[in-house]
């Protein structure tokens, strides 16, 4: 098992990253950490004509923060964004998500940046930059665009990054709600997520939830926002009937597809099941101001 | 900038187990290969060849990672150390010794892949808690022993105190 050839580069800094995405458009991928890309290659899923290594680019290795915004860069890992003392105080979902990712020895190697890029509807990262209203710096040869989150995943490992671009950054806002939880549920840990959900309530001190943003995957093409359910709990404290409905609505508009791991009727329980975990832990951190 | 036609080779140099090691491979080369056809380690084991079974770890500026994904060009100017590079001067590395007296191998080919994720933790310095043996252990796939001895064996060399008080 082994890749097809392709040629390499290995850019110093962005500037030569850009003109060599540039230069070969849609035949030139990047590779970062390669913990989901290289078994593709490997596999022969893809055969890009050229790799762009974009390892070596130290501008894009740090996580900081500045304005009210953590902003991490792309090639940040997954080890390092969760043991990062930043993202422990002030982004706990994202602490509390990132174990999830596959193992110690791929989280080690693979960065924050390619999972997004990526786009696995059922991957941590994904969800839980949807769920914290994330934006994404991206560049290229023309400069520096933002954009949010919210209109990123286009389909199943389809993203709005155009094939000369490059995702650079991912800036999370500090004021997020105080309450946080992330559930997922996989066969064996480390192993894709059949379905996960990531939730973040603002909890007033009378109970009342404020603002929800909850995120479900595994269950679409893209990570879905689940919108009614937000909505619906605006206003509300969570009792076992407000909870009930909110899960109804939650899955009101996920979809998923059967395959050889679960049939579509069993992701959407184990989804209402996520869902309901999570609210209920999200809602008690957010009573007791944890977040 | 360097442009390679595709068949060209690519010049790799890295520090494995200590010694300053110069070669050439196509950029498709898989450092696991690399290591094991170019650089004649065998020690590093390939099971999946696409990051299951962990097998393949290295230890990778001091980090654990899994060799067969990456690319040997992606090795160039790090310090690697597998297996071979444990035992000093013919003397077993405590972790060794502690697989072979707790029963944490049987074939062993699973072996050299969970040493090197070991001796990650141990050089961390902080003493892990069982659990978080069986989480790094969760990226490797032992077929034989059923992980009990292997964890026995790593604890006994991470948190050696917790062992003592285990057996009085
Ligand atoms: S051979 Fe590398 S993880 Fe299996
Ligand atoms: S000892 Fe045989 S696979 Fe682990």
């Amino acid at each position: 098992m082994k890749p097809a050839t392709f040629t390499y580069h290995r850019p110093a800094d962005l500037e030569e990253a850009v003109k060599l995405l540039d230069e070969y458009g849609s035949e030139g991928k990047i590779i970062a950490g390669g913990q989901s890309f290289i078994p593709i290659l490997n596999m022969r899923m893809s055969e890009p004509g050229c790799l762009i290594d974009i390892n070596q680019i130290e501008e894009l290795k740090s996580v900081r923060l500045e304005d009210d915004v953590i902003k991490i860069g792309a090639l940040t890992t997954q080890r390092e964004l969760e043991r990062h003392e930043l993202i422990k105080k002030h982004i706990p979902l994202l602490a509390e998500g990132v174990p999830f990712i596959g193992h110690v020895q791929t989280r080690n190697r693979g960065t924050v940046g390619g999972s997004v890029a990526h786009a696995d509807p059922s991957a941590e990262l994904p969800l839980c930059f949807l769920a914290l209203d994330a934006e994404i710096v991206i560049d290229s040869i023309d400069g520096k665009r933002t954009t949010s989150i919210n209109d990123f995943f286009i389909t199943y490992l389809t993203t709005e990054l155009m094939p000369e671009e490059i995702l650079t950054e991912i800036h999370v806002p500090l004021n997020q709600p105080n309450g946080y939880a992330f559930e997922e549920f996989s066969r064996r840990h480390g192993d894709f997520a059949l379905v996960a959900a990531a939730c973040l309530l603002s909890v007033d001190d009378d109970g009342i939830i404020e603002n929800a943003r909850i995120v479900l995957g595994g269950v679409e093409a893209v990570p879905l926002l689940a919108e009614e359910a937000m909505e619906y709990l605006e206003g509300k404290s969570l009792t076992e009937n407000v909870l009930e409905q909110a899960v109804e609505l939650a899955v009101v508009d996920a979809d998923p597809d059967s395959d050889l791991h679960a049939s579509k009727e069993y992701r959407l329980h184990l989804t209402k099941v996520m869902a309901r975990k999570a609210l209920l832990k999200a809602y008690d951190r957010g009573l007791r101001k944890e977040g | 900038m360097s442009n390679l036609s595709v068949q060209d080779k690519v010049k790799i140099s890295f520090s494995i187990n200590g010694r300053e090691i110069e070669g050439e491979a196509e950029p498709r080369k898989l450092l696991s290969d690399f290591i094991r056809e170019d650089l004649g380690l065998t020690g590093t084991h390939v099971g999946c060849e696409h990051g299951v079974c962990g097998s393949c770890t290295v230890l990778y500026n001091g980090k654990a990672v899994r060799s067969c994904l990456m690319f040997a060009a992606q090795a160039d100017g790090s310090e690697i150390q597998t297996v071979e590079g444990l035992a000093v001067n013919g003397q077993e590395h405590p972790l060794q010794t502690s697989f072979t007296e707790c029963h944490g191998l049987q074939c062993g080919f699973c072996t050299p892949g969970i040493l090197m994720s070991s001796v990650e933790m141990l050089n961390s310095g902080e003493e892990p808690t069982t659990q978080e043996i069986k989480e790094m252990l969760s990226g490797h796939l032992c077929r034989c022993t059923g992980y009990k001895g292997i964890i026995e064996a790593i604890e006994k060399v991470c948190k050696p105190n917790a062992c003592k008080e285990g057996e009085n």
